[in-house]
């Protein structure tokens, strides 16, 4: 029997580009599904293949002990190629196809502007989360709200700073928090905050940031919005990088 | 429709190296916009294609083609989260993280408003 399962799996391992597509279809038919019957339209079916895919990786990590959710599962290694950020900026550059220069251009100071306050909104977050706490020393203090920004920034700064690994840790951790908080909250409240032209789109990419998080809200909210966010949000992570070890961090000095 | 992948694939080349190269310059350990240029590359080599007649119907069928791959890539990369992790780091991070989501969405609006006052 054993030597049986051990074939399947060792088979289904060697296609793992096949058992992907096949993994990420069936999350989107069950979504499209769900969306049309049980919510009646009212969520959206890719919202919903959003959270499917959070859950499965929750479950998968549980199950595996693993960093990478569903692709350290040995049949699914191709779902960590496929969402990886290789492909990611590959799909999000070919939404640019379409998209409007003009509208881009008209758009540019808002969302620098945006890109700005984004990043320091979000370390501030951070720090003051952390300070409340009990974080008083400066370093750790603008890990936490360096990882705030996106979970690139946190590590970078950190490694800057000569922090301990368990600010570090905490620092990834809220970053990845945040770009799932995006995910989710995103196509809820869009119609809300108004989410629904280029300037908009382009001005939440630079309040938000992390990559990941408006790739998959906007794709929720509206796939046609995806290069005007993604547009802003590509330079946040750098900026946070140049500001957050260097101006940020004499700041948080001077105020502890 | 491969002309078409291909022509992705070289903005994609061309932004990203850009956006090392600018990392670099700026002592940074990370890009800097290398998916904005290439998105700006992919904007302008197209509509110039476009001018000369020499972005055919199969090309823009593959630009398509990875376009629509957008919303699979995007469940894979929601299922390759390592979410165990964000949720086991404790309160901090879950209040920094979800404090940061909200407070930017809850700028949007303002942003915008902000901007058309000027127009």
């Amino acid at each position: 029997m054993s030597t049986i399962t051990e074939k399947i799996s060792a088979f289904l391992a060697s296609n793992s580009i096949s058992t992907t597509i096949i993994f990420v279809v069936a999350i989107m038919l069950i979504s499209d599904f769900l969306s049309k019957k049980a919510f009646k339209g009212r969520l959206h079916a890719s919202a919903l293949a959003v959270l499917l895919g959070l859950a499965a990786a929750y479950v998968a990590g549980i199950f595996t002990g693993g960093t990478k959710g569903v692709a350290d599962i040995a049949m699914f290694t191709g779902v960590g190629v496929m969402g990886g950020s290789m492909m990611r900026d590959f799909a999000i550059v070919s939404t640019a196809f379409g998209a409007d220069l003009k509208e881009i251009a008209k758009c540019g100071i808002a969302g620098v502007k945006a890109l700005f306050m984004g990043v320091i909104i979000s370390f501030v977050c951070g720090a003051v989360i952390a300070l409340a706490f009990g974080y008083t020393d400066a370093e750790s203090v603008t890990v936490i709200g360096a990882g705030t920004v996106t979970f690139v920034v946190g590590p970078v700064t950190g490694t800057a700073l000569k922090v301990s690994s368990q600010a570090i840790a905490i620092s990834i951790a809220a970053g990845v928090v945040k770009s799932i908080a995006v995910m989710i909250i995103t196509p809820i409240v869009a119609k809300r905050i108004g989410l629904d032209n280029p300037k908009a789109a382009m001005v939440y990419g630079g309040l938000m940031g992390t990559t990941s998080g408006t790739a998959a809200g906007l794709a929720a909210a509206d796939p046609k919005l995806v290069p005007y966010g993604a547009m802003t949000a590509t330079f946040f992570t750098g900026l946070g990088c140049l500001v957050c070890p260097t101006v940020l961090y004499a700041l948080v000095k001077l105020v502890l | 429709m491969i002309y078409g992948v291909g022509t992705v694939s070289l903005c994609v080349i061309l932004g990203q190296g850009l956006g090392e190269l600018l990392g670099v310059l700026a002592g940074l350990d990370t890009n800097v916009g290398g998916v904005g240029f290439s998105m700006l590359f992919l904007i302008l080599l197209t509509n110039a294609m476009k001018k000369k007649g020499k972005l055919g119907k199969s090309s823009e069928a593959g630009i398509n083609f990875c376009n629509k791959m957008y919303i699979p890539v995007v469940v894979a990369m929601t299922a390759s989260q390592n979410v165990v992790q964000a949720i086991s780091q404790g309160m901090i991070a879950i209040l920094a993280g979800v404090a940061a989501c909200l407070i930017g969405l809850m700028l949007v609006p303002v942003f915008c408003r902000k901007g058309s006052v000027n127009e």
